[in-house]
């Protein structure tokens, strides 16, 4: 009981990062309709920039509080971010608006290159440890069990990144359903045409929707840095294709369905992992993926596409 | 309807509907439609908007399949009533024997229907293989016996005879239909690139391409000129006469329906209202009122309104 | 960071008015300055910082000369492309006619000019460049397995519009078929050969069944789903695979049964010709040749049959194809399994020719590769594939061999890891440029009277429109 409780939330807390990476893919799909393979990448780019920064400001400038610290990170590293998402679709996919859907797809495949590697010429291709920062935590049970005693533990870095992924998002479904900038951003959702012609500057609502999506990824990006304390070039790939995988799960377009989808794929992997082959969690997570789709093609919480004739 | 029963639709019918449901969710479509077709008629279906005429295509065509109610299609002569009841006792799709072939058309994906038991489509919102030439769209359309000649695709790729002369003999189709349609100079040109109205004609080539026993129209004359109209009537009837096809419309235009059609069923919020010869419907007053609107405009019956209404008066007293 | 195209003006300035006559110096810095402005945001952390790994954890270094030659060289040729370039472009935007009649026949001449090439190939660098021949000869060989993999692919997502990002699981199919059967049934290659492009084909038809009611974007991530599940066991799956460490000692084809080589009873002791291992390159390359076009003559064959012509119609239009009695599940399989066994046959050339395969080459990025070879070429195009993937394949190589750059840049620069990132950055910019690929008009496959080529504006691209 312990280990399986101890398995949640570990799987919660995964499920939270990459339920704040899917939300990106599912707005930039709901919004312009492509997979924006780049964005596991900026992600990566997030954890990045955040790694720099905490080191800029525990090192050179010697500032020991920590939630300072951290406070600082995350507002530099959405910051700095959201600049790389605005750039990636200013240079990759604006000009191919429009243009046939397989185009922006191919450069988004091009951008997701150009990052992984700009990344591994500019920063090195090592790993990049750091220490943990936030240690210790709640003791939820206690049991004991054939080796000694087992305990189901509530650390303070999973209490942080699930209250901060609830606040996130709490706080962006306020702003997608109450703003005029959520408003614009549904209505290009229906017809981006039509969104235009009333007025609505579809080209700023979109690099708003990157922005938004990469600030997203880089709180995902610090929260992986400092869970696992391990980053480098290369992570973007496999957290975004996850990412990506579950907001298809959970119905691309739809942001509950992102949150959801990140859930399930973090609890599927983390229990797939502790009662099974830690090899094959992948392929449990992708083949969960194949039979919902099977099953459901429009994924968990997706509307339904009714077939028009 | 009782009075005149020498109808091709009560005698010899292609095609009959019955008990007819569809439902999407709670919204009911189609509620309990019947009716028949004769073989050899020009049907038309028609109804004011969301009366559910595409729906009865859909349903009938396969590519919805139907909550409820059966859907017979017939090759050869007459009723079949035994072949029928056969085919539906024992849950077989379809049932052949000497005076026919009979298809239960509710049981049967949308190819199978387009190609054993013969029905043929257009769509309201053409669709051609716009990157395609008129030719190649006419060659498509001929698939399944192309398909068999070319050895399914083993004995054409070492261009066997068999399959040569068979390709011969479709071009040749297609050209004769490309000919009636008035295409041919546009043969070798994209479909996507051709005008509105010849890529109507194009689609009812297309379609006639695949020897159907019925073809299925949903609003041929759409966005069409007087004149193309008039062509439209013409092919028409030039399909009916020669090439042994009944055919089932849907349109909007009644001067197209009330000249061409020897039967009309008029649907209106899923269920039918009228059926019989274009005389007899034009005359039906439930086809007049479901037309023009019902003439007491004193009772306004929508809800919103009723309780706007209803709340100003309350306001009003207070 | 500075290919910005020329609607920046309206995109930055949206909120603010520009001045009625901007001039275009005016202009053109204005620009300039953002972009480097942008260049020194995104840099900060990535050229100006540079995290260490040292004894006792992470250290920050700065490389502020790097930075500002960065910024400067952004804010430089943002300014050079504002004022020599993209006012050239723009004015002359003309509609193509939908169909472009017989002008003089570039394609035709091209293509025959690159066989008559490749079939010469091998005799013309071992004549030309006698020291380098085996390197050119070889990368003739990698170029060649990419033209033959874009050929199959291009039935899936030129023909039959279906977006698959799995297509390497194929590719691994072949190559462990071959890998395996020569490890356990001591298979050779012309044995595991049909054998490859079989199972290949069946587990197109395997992972093809249950995705072809999914549409577009799920049909894509599903397929690239499957491509890593087939990584992810052969990787795993140690006792039977080998692992991450592979298979290895695979064997070379051989000539009818004899091998070539110089011991007793080897082809060249048959024919008294002495050995020389230049002639393995080369029977390898024909080997890869005779593979591709065999894609190729099977792929335009099957264009002009019915289930050709069925997979296009599929492309065009789904539900239109179901009204005309087509199968479209039958279709779609076979379009899967076509495709799939052609990368079977590539695989276990590729085995044959590693003599050693192992997980590692069999990467999501090569799947992204050939697609991004397929669509650069233009969707459903043959000449194009092969253009492609000379231009990115041989174009990854000669960025291997950038060795003069050392000279300007000094001994520590080392040009081989900057490769991928222009290769990267090549895709982007060549996609911006020519979106429907670089051949973008579409053959048709019957023609009554005057064969015109049909222009892109009216071809569809397929699943999820």
């Amino acid at each position: 009981m312990e280990y399986f409780v101890q398995q949640l939330v570990n799987g919660l807390t995964l499920g939270s990062i990459y339920g704040l990476i899917a939300i990106g893919y599912t707005m930039v799909y709901g919004i312009i309709g492509m997979i924006n393979f780049a964005h596991g990448d900026i992600f990566m780019i997030g954890a990045f920039i955040a790694l720099s920064t905490f080191l800029l400001l525990t090192t050179i400038l010697g500032i020991s509080f920590l939630p300072l610290v951290l406070l600082v990170v995350l507002v530099v590293s959405m910051a700095f971010t959201s600049a790389w998402g605005w750039t990636v679709e200013r240079l990759a996919y604006r000009p191919l608006r429009g243009s046939f859907r397989l185009a922006p797809l191919i450069t988004a495949i091009g951008m997701s290159i150009v990052l992984q590697n700009f990344v591994q010429v500019s920063q090195g291709a090592r790993v990049k440890p750091l220490p943990p920062q936030i240690t210790g935590g709640i003791t939820l049970m206690e049991g004991s069990s054939a080796n000694g005693t087992i305990q189901a533990q509530l650390s303070y870095m999973q209490i942080i990144i699930i209250a901060t992924t609830l606040v996130l998002m709490v706080g962006f479904s306020l702003l997608i359903s109450r703003t005029p900038l959520g408003r614009a951003q549904r209505a290009c959702e229906q017809d981006r045409k039509m969104a235009a012609l009333l007025g609505v500057n579809v080209d700023r609502t979109i690099s708003l929707t990157f922005i938004m999506g990469a600030a997203l990824a880089s709180v995902a990006g610090l929260m992986f840095m400092l869970l696992y304390g391990v980053i480098d070039f290369y992570i973007g790939f496999l957290a975004g294709v996850k990412a990506f995988t579950a907001a298809v799960l959970g119905g691309i377009g739809s942001l509950p369905g992102a949150m959801l989808g990140g859930l399930l794929i973090g609890l599927i992997e983390v229990f797939w992992s502790a009662y099974f082959t830690v090899e094959y969690k992948d392929v449990a997570a992708f083949s969960i993926l194949a039979i919902v789709l099977i099953f459901m093609p429009s994924g968990l919480l997706g509307k339904p596409e009714i077939e028009k004739v | 309807m009782t009075d005149t029963p020498n109808h091709r639709w009560l005698d010899d019918p292609i095609l009959t509907v019955e008990h007819l449901t569809m439902r999407f969710g709670g919204l009911i479509a189609i509620n309990d439609l019947s009716f028949s077709i004769g073989r050899g008629d020009i049907t038309a279906l028609i109804g004011p908007n969301g009366a559910g005429k595409t729906t009865v295509f859909n349903c009938v065509t396969g590519f919805y399949k139907p909550t409820e109610g059966r859907i017979v299609m017939r090759h050869g002569k007459g009723a079949q009533e035994a072949a029928v009841a056969q085919a539906t006792e024992s849950g077989e799709k379809w049932h052949r024997d000497a005076g026919g072939a009979v298809f239960l058309l509710e049981r049967m994906p949308d190819h199978e229907i387009a190609q054993r038991a013969k029905v043929a489509r257009t769509f309201q919102n053409i669709r051609l293989f716009g990157g395609m030439t008129a030719l190649e769209n006419l060659l498509v359309a001929q698939h399944d016996r192309l398909m068999v000649a070319s050895g399914y695709s083993i004995g054409g790729i070492f261009g066997l005879p068999g399959y040569r002369r068979a390709e011969k003999e479709a071009t040749e189709k297609a050209v004769y239909w490309l000919d009636k349609v008035g295409l041919l100079d546009r043969a070798d040109g994209p479909a996507g690139d051709l005008p509105y109205g010849a890529q109507r004609r194009l689609e009812i080539a297309r379609s006639m391409c695949t020897d159907p026993r019925i073809l299925c129209l949903d609003e041929p004359a759409a966005g069409l000129n007087p004149r193309e109209s008039a062509e439209l009537n013409e092919l028409l009837r030039y399909i009916r006469d020669e090439h042994d096809t009944s055919i089932l419309l849907i349109e909007h235009d009644m001067g197209v329906v009330m000249e061409i059609s020897d039967h009309v069923i008029v649907l209106d919020y899923g269920e039918k209202i009228s059926d019989g010869d274009p005389a007899q419907v034009k005359a039906d007053p439930k086809v007049i009122a479901a037309y023009l609107g019902v003439d007491d405009e004193a009772e306004i019956d929508v809800p919103e309104v009723r309780a706007d209404l209803s709340s100003a008066r309350k306001e009003g007293e207070a | 960071m500075a290919s910005t195209s020329e609607t920046a003006g309206t995109g930055t300035s949206g909120a603010v008015p520009q001045p009625e006559r901007e001039t275009r110096l005016a202009r053109a810095l204005r620009e300039s300055v953002i972009a480097a402005g942008l260049t020194a945001i995104l840099g900060f952390f990535f050229l100006a910082l540079r995290t260490e790994i040292e004894t006792g954890g992470l250290v920050l270094s700065t490389r502020w000369g790097l930075w500002l030659a960065a910024i400067g060289i952004v804010f430089v040729g943002r300014l050079a492309l504002n004022l020599f370039v993209f006012g050239r472009l723009g004015a002359t935007t003309r509609r193509k006619p939908a169909t472009t009649g017989a002008g003089f026949p570039v394609a035709k001449v091209l293509t025959w000019g690159l066989l008559i090439f490749a079939i010469v190939l091998p005799f013309f660098f071992t004549i030309v460049f006698p020291q380098r021949d085996r390197q050119y000869i070889d990368l003739a060989i990698l170029i060649m397995t990419y033209i033959m993999l874009g050929w199959g692919l291009n039935i899936v997502v030129g023909l039959a519009g279906l977006l698959d990002l799995g297509y390497v699981a194929f590719y691994a199919v072949g190559a462990y078929s071959f890998g395996l059967s020569a490890q356990y049934l001591g298979f050779g290659f012309w044995t595991a050969l049909p054998l490859a492009g079989l199972l290949a084909a069946s587990w197109g038809m395997i992972l093809g069944f249950p995705v072809l009611r999914l549409r577009g974007d799920y049909l894509a991530i599903v397929t690239l789903a499957f491509g890593e599940i087939i990584r992810v066991v052969l990787l795993n799956w140690t006792d039977f695979t080998g692992g991450p460490n592979g298979v290895s000692g695979i064997p070379k084809p051989t000539i009818f049964g004899w091998e070539l080589g110089r011991r007793d009873g080897s082809f060249n002791d048959l024919i008294g010709v002495p050995y020389d291992p230049i002639q393995r390159f080369i029977f390898l390359y024909y080997i890869i040749f005779g593979l591709a076009l065999l894609t190729n003559f099977v792929t335009m064959r099957l264009r002009r049959l019915p289930i050709g012509r069925a997979w296009e119609a599929l492309r065009e239009d789904e539900i239109a194809c179901r009204s005309l009695g087509i199968n479209t599940r039958n279709t779609k399989l076979s379009a899967f399994s076509i495709g799939a066994m052609f990368a079977g046959f590539a695989g276990s050339f590729f085995a044959t020719r590693q003599g050693f395969i192992s997980p590692e080459s069999f990467t999501f990025l090569e799947s992204a590769i050939i697609l991004a070879i397929v669509v650069l070429g233009g969707l459903g195009s043959q000449i194009g594939v092969v253009i492609a993937a000379i231009a990115m394949i041989g174009g990854i190589e000669v960025l291997r061999n950038l060795d003069f750059l050392k000279a300007i840049f000094g001994p520590d620069f080392e040009p081989t890891q900057y490769r991928m990132l222009i290769f990267g950055l090549a895709m982007v910019i060549i996609m911006v440029w020519k979106p429907r690929g670089l051949v973008s008009t579409r053959e048709p496959t019957a023609t009554l009277r005057e064969k015109k080529r049909i222009s892109s504006d009216v071809v569809a691209q397929g699943e999820g429109h």
